[in-house]
């Protein structure tokens, strides 16, 4: 297959950045997205040209590390799809393709797709934990827990972390991320005494990073890698009611 | 942290010259002979030792600083653990968050001995289990603690809300994997790394709120700073500014995970490397087993050039699937072109007993056997059959998608063919080392102050790693092993000294010298298409199935390359801000060193022992034939401006009795 890419490249924060266009050749179908990019790069070095950043690492899916706007959809059109996971299989030979960073403002651009994301990180700080500290715990069965809250908390804790909802949300905001914590912790027994001071913390930090407020437009599921379930955010925010209220 | 100069006599003079030019050749040191684990009863050593240890003074710890490098479940849980206790703790990790640490791909789960479902499991039995299925390279004393300490991991993952598989009844559920006759295996459906990792995680981040930890993520560690002959320090490149930076501390804790990345294809993570490891090894850190890989079975197989990395498919599709490869060479049909007596289902022929269910590194061998053959199907010819069909005749296509309908699809996602009609292909990659840096009892390096934990260290898996064994590993080396032997070396810290300007210095410059020789190359190539060309050496001829004739070959081609990679490597751009190649030609520049001592390694070790085979020395049935007269003992590989020199451990079994494996 032949493809024409339109990328976004910004040399660091400072850049104002711009679109630039690449063709590739002889892409094969089987390859992944981020093959496709690696044979670009490849290619681009020896030409003498900079090759263009952008994470990655596990390359399966699971740590999060990679995203692109990719024809304007977080992680590309195919659902419940980490960009690395996606094949050009997926793609019509000769498709022009765009190709660009998340973009939020508590997301700064760091080089070309990189953008940091550290603000993820302060959101769990504020109280994304259960405090208990290694060599204290109870036996492993000295609380049990009910399977359908087992279940339901481990489809909520599996956010990857990635910020996909963030760049989808016309209002940049990090509800389903910081749903997806609370309700997996607030689902189960040993997360109960904090549940309140980790929902109002959580969402305090949330609006302190400068991520904006949902209004339900729905946009973050639709593009999550993981699925996470929208009505996570209804459960932050009942908590955080009763958080604020008590 | 005061420095102070050296006077010109202590100035040791930097070694200049390349290791021995002879292939392969390697000098013989002292034995080591004191690995400072306690004598007596082996279930006893583990509180002996905690015992004995020198405590710190819940004063004093603040006043102490600890690097851990890494924040994979080894370093995540040890940092967390490290700034709960009270230290000082500056954490690393080359990511953008401590999050994403490779440990988060791990499926299957974790082993503990709970004996939960009362099926005769026991710590002794897990202890057992794991030293048999080392093939006796693994210590007796250090698998004992690990047996013991895996209870308390549960429990601790458990209250941090790591959120296991439960049944009905509200208990936690376990499984029997890779082979265990009991059901000891926790796990959180296929994702078990990811959520003990987050768990860790949270912990850690739990930590740096506090003020305990101080987090700095995508730094990448390049050297270690040995002072006063310890490990006083690191010097690191931020990732995003290009900046070389300093951290000083009164202990260096390694936790960077495994090395498989030496081959280039692996199921490990784009960015996992050697690095930190190896500057440590030059630097003085001895190298135990470096030629102890792991080659998992399932994994699918190549599918081009431009291929970047392998994906493993879980075990357990053995369970239901039958392995097969046509009865003929070269022939191209397709598979259910193929009629049934033209088929070669060659596990279930070669060992009946045990058929598709056969151990990793003999299904991994028996793969590589058939495509050698020119019997493997596929592009290249390097793919076996993992057919499907006669499970789903028998148990009706609902239920195998019950049970695997997540590994059909990632395998659809990458492939784009529905194994639900024709049969997966897999063939076998590179998964796990066993080998890595030596430690002793206390986890602690041969350079005082260094401490390497996780997937890291050599310690407990002899020469094959178990299912569900390394995350116990490293969970135990984190949560509840380094903190508390940490403690006595920290106990001393008093009479430890300034920290010489000199060495700083000398590492510093070490960093820089190696950036700007790597900028100034300019060459035609880049530096993937060395590691791709390194990798392939390394999967050819110190892969599954190793030869003198293939390891010396290697020997010779593996310098050749590094010297023409030395002198035509492109890397663009320069040494500020972020330039993702640059770190890629670092790390490619280390594999070459690394991949040299796994040849000698291998060379010298003369015997197959677990996923090491030597083709010269199997039994008449063609399965691996130790030798444990001339070679039950860790290698442990000092590294010298001459070459390597070979520090041998010997091993006792006092309680496992030395047999001969067999799964015919
Ligand atoms: C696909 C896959 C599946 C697996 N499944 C299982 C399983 O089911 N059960 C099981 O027990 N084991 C499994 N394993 C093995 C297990 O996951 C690993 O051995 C283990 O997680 C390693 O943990 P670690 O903490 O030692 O290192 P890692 O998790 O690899 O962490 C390394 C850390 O070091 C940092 N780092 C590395 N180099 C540098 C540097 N130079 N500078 C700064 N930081 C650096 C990284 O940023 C990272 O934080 C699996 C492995 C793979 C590849
Ligand atoms: S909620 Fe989904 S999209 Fe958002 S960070 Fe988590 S996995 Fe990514
Ligand atoms: S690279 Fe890890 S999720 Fe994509």
């Amino acid at each position: 297959m032949n493809l024409t890419l339109k990328i976004w490249r910004q040399s660091g924060s400072s850049d104002k950045g711009r679109m630039v266009t690449y063709r590739v050749e002889d892409v094969s179908p089987d390859m992944s997205f981020l093959e496709m990019l690696d044979v670009l790069n490849e290619r681009l070095i020896l030409e003498g040209d900079d090759p263009v950043a952008f994470d990655h690492d596990c390359r399966e899916g699971i740590c999060g590390m990679c995203g692109m706007v990719i024809n304007g959809v977080a992680h590309g059109e195919q659902r419940a799809t980490t960009t690395c996971q996606l094949h050009m299989r997926h793609f019509e030979d000769g498709a022009v393709i765009t190709i660009e960073p998340w973009r939020a403002a508590p997301f700064p651009v760091i080089k070309d797709l990189v953008v940091d994301r550290s603000s993820f990180d302060r959101i769990i700080q504020a109280g994304g934990f259960v405090s208990v500290p290694a060599g204290s715990a109870p036996d492993a069965h000295a609380m049990p827990v009910p399977k359908e809250d087992a279940d339901a908390a481990f489809d909520a804790a599996t956010c990857i972390g990635c910020g996909a909802c963030v760049a989808a949300c016309p209002n940049g905001s990090a509800s389903l991320f910081t749903a997806a914590k609370i309700t997996h912790l607030g689902l189960l027994p040993q997360g109960q005494p904090e549940r309140d001071s980790r929902a109002r913390a959580m969402v305090e930090q949330m609006d302190a990073e400068g991520f904006g407020g949902c209004t339900n437009t729905g946009e973050c599921t639709a593009v999550c890698p993981k699925g996470i379930p929208f009505d996570t955010i209804a459960q932050m925010n009942a908590d955080y009611l009763r958080s604020a209220s008590s | 942290m005061k420095f102070r100069r050296r006077t010109q006599q202590e100035q040791s003079t930097p070694p200049l010259t390349q290791p021995a030019s002879q292939p392969g050749a390697y000098r013989t040191g002292e034995p080591i002979r004191d690995t400072k684990a306690p004598s007596g009863p082996v279930e006893d050593r583990w509180d002996t030792r905690r015992f004995q240890a020198k405590l710190v003074n819940p004063a004093n710890k603040r006043k102490l600083t600890v690097i851990v490098v890494g924040t994979g479940l080894a370093g995540g849980s040890a940092a967390a653990t490290l700034g709960e206790l009270g230290y000082k703790v500056k954490s690393f990790c080359y990511q953008d968050s401590p999050r994403r640490a490779h440990s988060i791909a791990a499926q299957g789960g974790i082993n503990a001995a709970k004996n939960y479902r009362g099926d005769g499991d026991s710590v002794y039995r897990l202890f057992y289990d794991t030293v048999k299925g080392g093939d006796f390279r693994a210590r007796e004393s250090n698998v004992y603690r690990l047996a013991q300490v895996s209870v308390n991991i549960i429990d601790q993952a458990v209250a941090q809300g790591v959120p296991f598989a439960r049944e009905y009844g509200g208990l936690l559920d376990t499984r029997s994997f890779g082979g265990a006759q009991v059901s000891r295996t926790f796990y959180a459906r296929g994702q078990t790394g990811q959520q003990l990792l987050l768990g860790a995680y949270q912990a850690l981040e739990r930590q740096i709120a506090a003020g305990t930890v101080e987090m700095h993520t995508r730094h990448e560690m390049l050297e270690i700073v040995v002072s006063g002959g310890r490990a006083r320090g690191v010097v690191v490149r931020d990732m995003v500014t290009g900046e070389i930076e300093t951290h000083l501390a009164d202990a260096v804790v390694l936790a960077t995970g495994g090395y498989g990345n030496v081959f280039f294809l692996s199921t490990n993570a784009k960015g996992c490397n050697t690095t930190a490891i190896w500057r440590a090894h030059k630097k003085g850190a001895y190298f135990g087993n470096p030629c102890f890989t792991q080659i998992h079975p399932t994994c699918i197989p190549v599918s081009g050039d431009y291929q970047s990395k392998l994906t493993l498919m879980s075990e357990s599709l053995r369970n239901d699937g039958r392995v097969w490869v046509p009865l003929r060479k070269g022939d191209d049909r397709a598979p259910a072109d193929i009629p049934e007596d033209e088929r070669d289902y060659y596990l279930e022929r070669i060992y009946p007993a045990f058929g598709n269910l056969v151990p990793r590194d003999i299904a991994s061998r028996a793969a590589k056997n058939v495509c050698d053959e020119g019997r493997g199907v596929g592009p290249g010819g390097l793919g076996v059959y993992l057919d499907f069909a006669d499970a789903i005749a028998r148990l009706g296509r609902d239920a195998v998608e019950k049970k695997y309908g997540n590994l059909f699809e990632m395998y659809e996602r990458i492939t784009g063919e529905n194994p639900y009609e024709v049969p997966m292909r897999i063939y076998p990659a590179v998964h796990y080392t066993m080998g890595g840096l030596w430690v002793d009892y206390d986890l602690q390096s041969t350079i005082p102050g260094l401490f390497v934990i996780g997937e890291a260290n050599f310690s407990d898996h002899g020469a094959n790693r178990l299912g569900a064994s390394a995350l116990m590993q490293g969970l135990a080396d984190g949560y509840f092993v380094l903190p508390t032997t940490i403690g006595d070396y920290l106990a001393g810290a008093g009479a430890f000294g300034p920290v010489e300007e000199d060495d700083v210095a000398e590492a510093r410059t070490a960093v820089q010298d190696k950036i700007d020789r790597l900028l100034a190359v300019n060459g035609t190539r880049t530096a993937d298409s060395y590691h791709r060309e390194l990798g392939r050496i390394m999967w050819d001829y110190c892969g599954m199935e190793r030869t003198e004739e293939s390891l010396r070959k290697a020997l010779e081609r593996i310098p050749e390359l590094r010297e023409e990679f030395w002198n035509n490597v492109k890397v663009p751009g320069d040494a500020e801000g972020l330039n993702q190649a640059l770190e890629r030609a670092g790390r490619v520049a280390d594999f070459f060193e690394l991949a040299e001592l796994m040849c000698v390694d291998a060379l010298h070790r003369t015997e197959s022992c677990g996923g090491h085979f030597r083709a010269e020395s199997q039994d008449a049935d063609g399965e691996a034939l130790r030798d444990d007269e001339n070679f039950a003992y860790v290698a442990a590989w000092e590294w010298t401006p001459d070459g390597p020199v070979l520090h041998k451990e010997e091993l006792d079994y006092e309680y496992v009795k030395m047999t001969q494996r067999s799964y015919k």
